[in-house]
């Protein structure tokens, strides 16, 4: 197992430099520094002058790939790929172009996030296997075919229109919770209910309807049959048996979720003003402050890998029969 | 089942209590202090004053950094006064030998001499706390106190000290050392004696040592008065004086921010800053909320004791003489689309609001008449509305140097003409503006000197004075101009076909499409093909530099109320494509450059007025613009906010203001009652629907093991 983890850890580093690299070109040769130092000094007497010494005090005077004035290793050192975009190897996420210090932006923003995140999640989960539990026991009666339908008509509405609609309905119309904002420590959870709602409500249709088919496909095999015929009921087929069985595709859908859960999401966090990671990457696109975009490009990399190796795990604790070698 | 109807009947008799559920903030913060509730949509960049220009940020530095002059919050024209000057400087023009001269125009250089109120304090701050022997506390900071630190607020120790001049002249220091990348560095560098040079002693040095480098054109004259010697006459200058560029800055905060070890916990001078103003900022977390508190040390200031005519008639002058700030903290929330902060508004939870295009219905009703009032459910909550014209240009500008649409001959000059007359910006103003804009008749906005209303003011050139009006020439007009520039209908005689023109734009989100659109047919109206070539904003600033652009738009914000900020975007010497200045259009006319010259120094006077009058004349015979919109602000207020009057050049205007809390407090709980009875009759439905699913559930289950 920790053969297989640490291969796949050495497989994550030429990944992680090719998104690197790629990101690298995105933002550099598309975007040249002048062009960043322009977009933060402003729009008005903005001076060449003015534009050399910003780029010098953030480091992008330097060559972008090779400094063929430096000796050695500085020829790689001394560059702006070197020193903007290899440091993030390191964890080392530096300044964003307007100065402040991403790495401790990140670990604020990030609980924001996950306090929306993992209530949906979960709430969600539970929610969606339930009603997909409900829909096989009662498959092939006008229940189970309504509850497709109104799957259908839930997860072909735009996750927009939830969120203008719940506010609309129990924000204003309503005023159960606040519409919009947030707050720190347990005064967080009154901003907190309203997105969770509208997340796990907007979820529930495709969500419903991924493990009714996961279902489905177990409640035909062999082994149903066998604990029918010992006698079972139909609830103790579904629960200790079907359930139990068809858990292997829901954890490892759940597992590689879970450490993009700190990554926030943007629309939702975008309205109702969450301070997580998903509006600090907007915002950094909005004010083209691309220091935090490649940070945040790297991050979701490094934890997508995170989340593909954790998955492989999962599958050894939930089968036994698959062996990590 | 009983559990569930428990539940829902505690929610019910909850409900009744008259509490409000849907408060964002803490309920003892709302009904004791008077505190604004305001927002910021996008974290400011810079709270920095050296580096700081935008208006979001002024909105925070303006109360808290003070420059030694304001504008005067009642009067207009716009007035400065001094804020914490004694005095307006003295002002003494010098010959290239220093000798006292007293014509301006022999000036080489011009002097300010600047005298401060003495007993002004900085706000409560730890780089200004000391021990008994006069040590600073926190100027080294050793990694062991450093652990303890996340937020300014953790320091235990704050100190203060009396303003001095050796502050304001640490702030222009600040202005040109590289680390700080000020905006106007360079501008600064062409005005202030000796500023360039500073600029070359200290690239190389710390911030720590601006306190002991001298600037040759800036003395320090004594504990309360400085001056400072620009370059020439430059009469503008004093404008600046009021800006936060120029207010003071203790040396102790560079000696303080500059450690590595706060610059990691992003406690910077640029997130918190350190002033003499009205507030001081409490908390500074960009990412939830920023919050200002009364400055408990903020020296005497009081409302102002006369106004324009009208004001006293307006309340505004109900609080003449008053010690101020009169509002203890202003809260600003992040709040980042506009539909949230609108319904929040309406709730009562925010005390201003702008209106988005969404809202305009809701807020704004035209009359027949075209009188502008609110609506029915606005005036229900008594929400007062206030507009005014922005001291701002949009402009379509055509590069002067194109050989189709630029130069002096008189066909382009037509064919520039009769586009201005083609595109109706009155038409432009009622689709994309709801109407909130006036179509601007030259290069001065209202409210700046020069600017002139009526049949005065007009551009005779693109319209006529009809029935007290002005109305824009019709089509044929500019149908005959195309003809006698030789673009018959539109037609190139050179191709044979439409006459094409490129318009370069930065436009390019799904709202502009229609906007784009509504372009293409104004130029269409002439027979003319308009290709739109729209890219991002630097590629777009790009072409600009470079002279690339045929036809472009762009517009202006005063910087200060004076109407050499607006021609100087015409002036030759600033050619963008030739010199990179502002003059985006290249436009360069010896004429109007020399009356630029002598404007630019002259005192506002009928002299002045003259000259003015003959500038714009000459700008819209020579049309390098077609003059867009000057676009008017509709702001809506709740009835607890008080001493609103807009003032575009203020940015300190938050200590005039005022607010009933216990106004709102009523408001709010009126307002905000929890509607229950939806979700008692949803869960009643849900238990209907559950009901026959249960015993459905139950009857097959059974089924199963009777098999």
């Amino acid at each position: 197992m920790i053969t297989y983890i640490l291969r796949r850890l050495l497989y994550a580093l030429p990944l992680l430099l090719g998104v690197n690299i790629l990101t690298f070109m995105l933002f550099f040769v598309v975007n040249s520094p002048d062009d960043m130092a322009r977009m933060q000094l402003g729009q008005k007497h903005i001076t060449e002058q003015a534009i050399t010494n910003w780029k010098q005090q953030r480091g992008y005077d330097l060559p972008l790939l090779v400094n063929s004035q430096a000796d050695g290793l500085g020829q790689l050192q001394e560059t702006i790929f070197y020193q903007k975009s290899l440091r993030l190897f390191s964890f080392n996420f530096g300044l964003s172009d307007s100065g402040r210090n991403i790495g401790e932006d990140i670990q604020q923003r990030m609980w924001p996030s996950l306090a929306v995140a993992l209530p949906s999640l979960v709430f969600g989960l539970l929610l969606n296997i339930s009603v997909a539990l409900m829909m096989v026991f009662f498959r092939q009666s006008y229940l189970e075919f309504s509850s497709i339908i109104l799957c259908v008509v839930i997860m072909s509405i735009s996750s927009l229109f939830y969120i203008i609609g719940g506010q609309f309905i129990i924000g204003k119309l309503l005023m159960l919770v606040p519409i919009s904002g947030y707050d720190t420590g347990i005064n967080a959870a009154k901003f907190l209910v309203l997105p969770v709602v509208i997340s796990v409500v907007s979820g529930v249709g495709s969500g419903a309807r991924w493990y009714r088919s996961l279902f489905l496909e177990e409640i035909e095999q062999d082994y149903v049959r066998t604990a029918r015929a010992k006698g079972l009921t139909e609830t103790q087929v579904l629960f200790r048996h079907v359930l139990k069985n068809a858990m292997i595709p829901i954890l490892t859908g759940v597992v590689v979720i879970l450490p993009l859960l700190f990554m926030g999401s943007l629309i939702t966090e975008s309205f109702f003003s969450i301070p997580g990671l998903g509006s600090y990457t907007i915002d950094a696109i909005n004010s083209q402050d691309f220091a935090i975009v490649r940070a945040m490009v790297f991050l979701g990399s490094v934890l997508y890998i995170i989340g593909l190796l954790l998955t492989d795990i999962s599958y050894t604790l939930v089968d036994p029969r698959v062996r990590l070698g | 089942m009983k559990k569930i109807m428990l539940f829902f009947c505690l929610l019910f008799l909850s409900a009744c209590e008259q509490q409000v559920w849907n408060n964002p903030y803490p309920e003892q913060e709302t009904k004791h202090q008077a505190v604004l509730y305001s927002s910021f949509s996008e974290r400011p960049r810079h709270l920095d004053p050296a580096k700081s220009y935008s208006a979001n940020e002024y909105a925070f530095i303006g109360q808290i950094y003070e420059p030694p002059f304001q504008y005067h919050f009642l009067k207009r024209p716009y007035q400065l006064e001094p804020l914490t000057a004694k005095k307006m400087p003295e002002i003494r023009y010098l010959d290239a030998a220093g000798k006292q001269v007293s014509d301006s125009k022999a000036a080489v250089y011009t002097e300010y001499l600047i005298e401060l109120k003495p007993d002004i304090q900085f706000q409560p701050h730890p780089a200004l706390a000391q021990n008994q022997q006069g040590d600073y506390l926190y100027h080294h900071l050793s990694a062991q106190q450093l652990e303890k630190i996340t937020r300014l607020k953790d320091f235990q120790q704050t100190g203060s000290r009396e303003l001095t001049a050796a502050d304001y002249v640490q702030q222009i220091k600040r202005l040109v050392h590289p680390k700080i990348s000020s905006p106007i560095a360079e501008l600064m560098k062409s005005y202030i004696v000796g500023l360039e040079e500073y600029a070359q002693q200290v690239k190389n040095e710390p911030r720590t040592t601006l306190k002991t480098m001298e600037i040759s054109g800036v003395t320090l004259l004594d504990n309360y008065r400085y001056k400072i010697r620009i370059k020439g006459h430059y009469p503008q200058f004093i404008f600046w004086l009021a800006m936060p560029f120029f207010a003071p800055m203790p040396w102790e905060a560079d000696a303080f921010y500059s450690q590595q070890g706060l610059i990691d916990k992003n406690i910077t001078l640029d997130w918190q800053p350190i002033g003499t103003g009205a507030y001081m900022l409490e908390e500074n977390n960009p990412n939830l909320q920023m919050v200002m508190l009364k400055n408990p040390n903020y020296h005497a200031d009081y409302y102002p004791t006369e106004g324009e005519q009208g004001d006293k008639e307006k309340g505004l002058l109900k609080d003449a003489g008053q010690r101020l700030p009169f509002i203890d903290k202003a809260v600003y929330r992040l709040e980042k689309e506009s539909i949230p902060y609108w319904n929040k508004f309406l709730q009562g939870y925010y005390d201003a609001s702008g209106i988005a295009s969404d809202s305009f219905d809701q807020a704004v009703q035209i009359s027949g008449g075209g009188e502008i009032g609110l609506t029915p459910s606005m005036l229900e909550k008594e929400i007062q509305l206030q507009t005014a014209v922005m001291s701002s240009i949009s402009y379509m500008g055509f590069n002067m140097l194109d050989n189709v649409i630029g130069g002096t001959t008189e066909q382009a000059r037509q064919l520039r003409l009769a586009l201005a007359i083609a595109i109706d910006y009155e038409e432009y103003i009622a689709i994309f503006m709801n109407g909130r804009g006036v179509p601007a008749q030259g290069v001065i906005p209202p409210e700046i000197f020069g600017y002139q209303s009526g049949e005065q003011g007009l551009n005779k050139t693109i319209y006529d004075w009809q029935e007290g009006r002005a109305r824009r020439k019709p089509l044929a007009v500019a149908q005959q101009l195309m003809q006698e520039a030789g673009y018959a209908q539109g037609i190139d005689p050179k191709t044979g076909e439409a006459l094409i023109l490129y318009l370069d734009t930065a436009a390019t989100g799904p709202d502009d499409r229609a906007r784009l659109n509504w372009y293409r047919k104004q130029f269409a109206k002439l027979g003319i093909q308009l290709v739109i070539r729209a890219t991002d904003y630097n590629r777009f600033q790009q072409k600009m530099r470079k002279g690339n652009a045929q036809i472009f738009m762009w517009g202006w914000n005063a910087d200060y109320p004076d109407p050499e900020n607006f021609f100087f975007l015409l002036y030759g010497a600033n050619a963008k494509a030739l010199f990179g200045g502002e003059n985006a259009g290249n436009y360069q006319n010896a004429e109007f450059d020399g009356l630029f010259k002598q404007m630019s120094i002259m005192p506002n006077n009928v002299r002045r007025l003259q000259l003015i009058e003959r500038m714009q004349a000459k700008i819209r015979h020579d049309v390098p613009w077609i003059f867009g919109v000057h676009p008017k602000s509709f702001s809506l207020y709740h009835r607890w906010y008080q001493n609103l009057k807009p003032n575009l050049m203020a940015n300190n205007k938050l200590k005039y203001l005022r607010i009933q809390p216990e106004q709102r407090a009523i408001a709010r709980q009126q307002w905000n009652q929890p509607i229950v009875w939806p979700l008692l009759v949803g869960g009643g439905l849900l238990m209907i629907l559950i009901y026959p699913a249960l015993r459905s559930f139950q009857r097959k289950a059974k089924e199963t093991v009777a098999k």
